[in-house]
């Protein structure tokens, strides 16, 4: 069913907050773009919805290089939300990616002051284009905000009441797993209004320049994603799926079809595939493409009826 | 760009850490001298960018430095082993800017992209000058390619051992040129951008993905951020930051 339209009969359909998909399969923010260098390689709207990079008030250059490390079986990325502002995003990134995918996006939006979350989601809040905001609270690569919102349940909180005061569209939290118990952030943001929760940004990770004898990103540290970090993504959806009832974006590690069915029996209504798009261009097109197989294999009729089938 | 499989053909040593490799496939996109592959490695998460040598229809060829764990498992490979290569990668350089007395200075394993430059100006008539610097003559990447197109290449040594002297630098004093094309580590890059009138230099980094999607080789140039894996990895002179 390569170009799954969202009827009953397509058994990769999910939803999240009224929102459907025709799969559970979106890029996660940061490693797509906005699309237009996969776009040349397939059609992207196979794709479940995309979540385009970090968007914040101001236009940010980001940090200093190097940004990128390797680690096995993954990566350190220090880019620090490079973007061009909301406005350009608005203006000219949008306009563009209209041409290119159809269906509603996930954007994703970051701040260092609550005021800056609830402009930038506001603007962002009155495209036609954005299906969901998924406001990020966690990135490691930021100093004074960003993943300090996310480390404390009262931040967490706030963070969510005032981002859903000036929108009407669903909004999701994007957690970082850098705190001793995400599920209570988790619960925090569901009691302050939040209509879902997306985890797992990357984990605070460091390599040192064996050379130089220094930390080898300009940053410093990096956030870690890739295949390491699955079974920590796993275990921490299935623990947020068990105390909170709001729907989650599951993410970090995935890379096969099969690492979308294993996140979704956590309790993931649908996932983001990040850093796998950075090594394989196709990463996203080939997972749809392979749930069909993973599925019989796992006698799985509806992708739908698996949501947290291992709770 | 695209992803293709490619099939090792040859991979031999040209110097104590240097190899050659020869692989097949198509390779028809590949559009400018100073372009990149970048390559896959089993066990291996990143994949590793390496530039262009020569390419014709059907095949391309790397000069790569055995420095790390990729590119030592590289240097093990045999041929008829297939590598999933994502290519043409990278702007190139751009030889119509190139004048009749063009210089191309290198540094190390910087060299390859200058001998594609060579080739493609020397088919549009110019034969450019050409100035090498490694630290040893037993460091020397392989000259003839150059000698075949009827270059001899200006060689300095960072110990005397052979030629001039000195770093690539000193060989260019002793050349006369008012355009430079330049790759190589980056003290050499800018060592060589305070000796050229005008020119383009080719920019290495760290990169995610090599094609333009995670903003994780972004650099500052005088028009604005440029991602050097895509915009670049060759910048103007006239927009270098340093
Ligand atoms: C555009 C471009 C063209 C290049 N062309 C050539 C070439 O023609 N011949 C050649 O020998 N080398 C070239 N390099 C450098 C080459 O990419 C590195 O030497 C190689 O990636 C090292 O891999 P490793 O596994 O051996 O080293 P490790 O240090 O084990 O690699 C660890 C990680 O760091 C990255 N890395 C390490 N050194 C570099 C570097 N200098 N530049 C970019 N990434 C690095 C690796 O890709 C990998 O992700 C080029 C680099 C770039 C960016
Ligand atoms: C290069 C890079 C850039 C990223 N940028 C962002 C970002 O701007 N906003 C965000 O919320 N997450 C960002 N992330 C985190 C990913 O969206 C994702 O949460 C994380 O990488 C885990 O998924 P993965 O293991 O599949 O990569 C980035 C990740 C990478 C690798
Ligand atoms: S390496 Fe990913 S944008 Fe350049």
């Amino acid at each position: 069913m390569p170009n799954g339209s969202n009827t009953k009969q397509n058994p990769l359909a999910t939803e999240l907050c009224g929102l459907k998909l025709d799969n559970p399969v979106i890029p996660a923010s940061g490693t797509f773009g906005y699309g237009q260098e996969f776009a040349k390689l397939y059609d992207i709207n196979i794709l479940g919805s995309i979540s385009f990079k970090g968007t914040t008030l101001h236009e940010r250059y980001g940090n200093p290089l190097p940004r990128i490390a390797e680690t096995p079986s993954g990566m350190l990325n220090a880019v620090g939300l490079q973007n061009p502002g909301v406005d350009h995003v608005i203006a000219h990134e949008l306009p563009e990616f209209k041409k290119i995918y159809h269906k509603p996006l996930v954007a994703n939006i970051s701040g260092f002051s609550i005021d800056e979350y609830t402009e930038t989601a506001e603007k962002l809040d009155a495209e036609d284009q954005v299906g969901i905001l998924e406001i990020n609270i966690s990135c490691p690569n930021v100093h004074n905000g960003g993943m300090s919102f996310g480390t404390s349940p009262e931040a967490a909180a706030e963070v969510t009441a005032a981002v859903k005061k000036v929108t009407h569209k669903p909004v999701f939290m994007k957690l970082t797993p850098n705190v001793t118990d995400i599920t209570e952030i988790a619960k925090a943001c569901e009691d302050a209004g939040a209509d879902g929760i997306s985890m797992i940004n990357t984990l605070l990770g460091m390599r040192i320049d064996k050379k130089k004898r220094t930390p080898l990103l300009a940053n410093q540290t990096g956030g870690l994603s890739g295949p390491a970090v699955f079974p920590v993504a796993v275990r921490m959806v299935w623990q947020t799926a068990r105390a909170v009832k709001i729907p989650i974006i599951g993410m970090g590690g995935i890379s096969s079809a099969d690492d979308v069915i294993e996140m979704m029996m956590a309790g993931a209504s649908a996932v983001e595939v990040g850093a796998a798009n950075l090594v394989n261009p196709y990463a996203c097109k080939e997972i749809i493409e392979d749930l069909p197989r993973a599925m019989k294999e796992l006698n799985i009729d509806r992708l739908a009826d698996i949501i947290g089938a291992a709770l | 760009m695209d992803r293709q499989l490619l099939t090792i053909e040859a991979n031999t040593p040209v110097t104590a850490d240097t190899w050659h490799m020869k692989l097949t496939g198509d390779c028809a996109a590949i559009s400018a001298p100073g372009q990149f592959i970048n390559i896959r490695l089993d066990g291996f998460f990143l994949r590793r960018p390496i530039s262009i040598y020569d390419h014709e229809d059907g095949w391309v060829s790397i000069l790569y430095k055995a420095l790390g764990q990729g590119t030592r498992a590289m240097s093990e490979m045999t041929p008829g082993q297939t590598l999933d290569v994502l290519l043409p990668l990278g702007n190139g350089f751009d030889v119509s800017l190139c004048t009749p007395h063009t210089l191309l200075a290198a540094g190390g394993i910087g060299m390859p992209p200058m001998y594609g430059i060579a080739k493609e100006l020397c088919s549009r008539g110019i034969t450019p000058q050409v100035a090498l610097g490694f630290n040893t003559e037993e460091d020397i990447l392989p000259l003839q390619p150059f000698r075949d197109l009827g270059i001899e290449p200006v060689i300095a040594t960072a110990d005397g051992s052979f030629g001039v002297k000195g770093f690539v630098t000193d060989a260019m004093e002793t050349l006369d040129y008012d355009y430079v094309c330049t790759c190589g580590p980056e003290a050499m890059l800018k060592a060589v951008y305070e000796h050229m009138p005008d020119g383009q230099l080719s920019f290495e980094e760290r990169m995610g993905c090599g094609f333009g999607a995670c903003m994780g080789c972004s650099c500052r140039t005088k028009y604005g951020t440029k991602r050097i894996c895509t915009d670049g990895p060759i910048l103007m002179k006239d927009e270098v930051i340093w």
